[in-house]
């Protein structure tokens, strides 16, 4: 019920800010998606969407911090097994 | 898929796994909250990779489960009319009432749709001025704007035949009836990340001090789990109950304030009551008087009748994480997804459901 997808924002229409929408694209899948809560986002954006609706940016330094944390902790083990 | 692909990354998941067995020193429950983070971590495995001291408790956050069979009942009312055009997510239609299931009123005649949007029952309404279209409002806070921006639009457009049956529910008063449960064993939350999408975290800070439990916001992927899992038993094991963020792409402090508006806009924060659970006070969205014209429950006259669970079904205390599925003596053999005794057997995010397509052995 919850679930939403990440898809890139491909074309915008629509100058009244309540009736703001767009084309996404989800892996080569176009649809027809309300940007009406997200507008801050702009064409090549990220966006998160759920049953129609974009309800967020998605913040790109944001998300390699996942990968950031994995690089971390190799460099860790890697210290640990240097050691004597 | 960017955004998607590199979260399922195996050597990465296995990665984080291994830091969960070096960390956890003492057996830690904690719960993921949200019913698509149950079917995340059941279909990729990710219990079985976690240290055995750890158990997963799987939460309430289902909407399709936790709708009162009054509320679908009511539904199985409104779509059994005549003019009617019954809108649904398409969740709802196999959800057993009373006396049947939506996808057997489609059958005896009426009128019953599956939508992926709510736009797309507002559309309907205004290309069929001849019927009453009713849209099922189901869902958290994270299909809230979309509701909310289905009646805006309406009202703009002075639809008379559009209405909406509504059975939106709140996370946060969930989690609190949990914890003040004397049968809680919930020691941290690893908190929707798509409701904090739309709400934000802030409501969970007075929770996570007031009971002293961790509260990590988390996104859906293998690596988002892992990784907000970890977070919570780092706090669990040094003695920390604060809220975190695992899902910064996503999730701000303030939520979607946007969003916030229109929901605050068309809906008023109501009790509830949650199928399995009880009632849960301030923990549902209801129509506000203005938007009053909308509510198919005042537009059909409808009355909530008082109506008994099948005993035989322990959805209840599978959403309350008092058990797992497969402890059910009904699982798998009088209750299957073709013939369900309770909604978490059906819906895409039931704990039920998911454990009867991954796990049957």
């Amino acid at each position: 019920m919850c679930l939403a997808i990440p898809g890139k924002i491909e074309r915008i229409d629509g100058d009244d800010p309540l009736l703001r929408s767009g084309k996404v694209n989800f892996g080569g899948v176009l649809k027809e998606v309300n940007l009406a809560y997200v507008p801050e986002a702009n064409v090549g954006d990220y966006v998160i969407v759920h049953v129609g609706f974009a309800i967020s940016r998605l913040d790109e330094a944001e998300a390699q911090q996942v990968f950031e944390y994995l690089r971390q902790m190799d460099e860790l083990a890697e210290l640990k097994e240097a050691r004597p | 898929m960017k955004y998607l692909d590199e979260y399922r990354d195996a050597p990465g998941a296995h990665k984080l796994a291994q830091e969960l067995h070096r960390v956890t020193t003492r057996p830690w429950s904690i719960m993921e909250i949200c019913g698509g983070q149950t079917h995340a971590i059941v279909k990729f495995g990710l219990d079985e990779l976690l240290p055995p001291p750890l158990t997963l408790i799987h939460g309430p956050g289902c909407p399709v489960c936790v709708t009162p069979l009054e509320l679908i009942d009511q539904a199985l009312d409104i779509a059994a009319r005549p003019g009617v055009i019954f809108c649904s997510f398409g969740d709802m239609l196999r959800v057993p009432g009373s006396t049947g299931d939506l996808l057997s009123v489609k059958a005896q005649g009426g009128d019953v749709r599956i939508v992926y949007s709510p736009l797309d029952a507002v559309k309907l309404a205004a290309q069929q001025p001849a019927k009453e279209v009713v849209f099922f409002a189901v869902g958290f806070e994270t299909t809230a704007p979309a509701t909310a921006m289905a009646v805006f639009q309406a009202a703009q457009q002075r639809l008379k035949n559009f209405s909406l049956l509504v059975a939106h529910v709140l996370v946060p008063p969930a989690m609190e009836a949990l914890l003040k449960s004397p049968n809680c064993r919930v020691q941290g939350f690893l908190a929707a990340g798509h409701v904090c999408t739309v709400m934000g975290y802030w409501e969970y800070f007075p929770i996570a001090a007031k009971y002293r439990v961790p509260i990590v916001v988390t996104g859906f992927e293998p690596l988002d789990l892992l990784q907000g899992i970890l977070m919570c038993v780092r706090q669990l094991e040094s003695g920390r109950a604060e809220v975190e963020n695992q899902y910064a792409r996503s999730v701000r402090q303030e939520g979607n304030r946007p969003a916030q508006q229109l929901i605050h806009r068309v809906f008023r924060v109501v009790p509830r009551k949650w199928r399995g659970i009880g009632e849960i006070p301030q923990s549902g969205l209801g129509l506000r008087e203005e938007y009053a014209a909308f509510d198919a429950a005042v537009k059909f006259g409808l009355t909530a009748r008082q109506v008994e669970e099948p005993a035989d079904c322990l959805s209840g205390q599978v959403l309350q994480g008092q058990i797992k599925p497969r402890e059910c003596p009904a699982f798998g053999a009088r209750c299957t997804p073709e013939h369900p005794l309770g909604a978490t057997m059906v819906s895409s995010e039931g704990a039920c459901a998911a454990y009867y397509r991954y796990r049957r052995q």
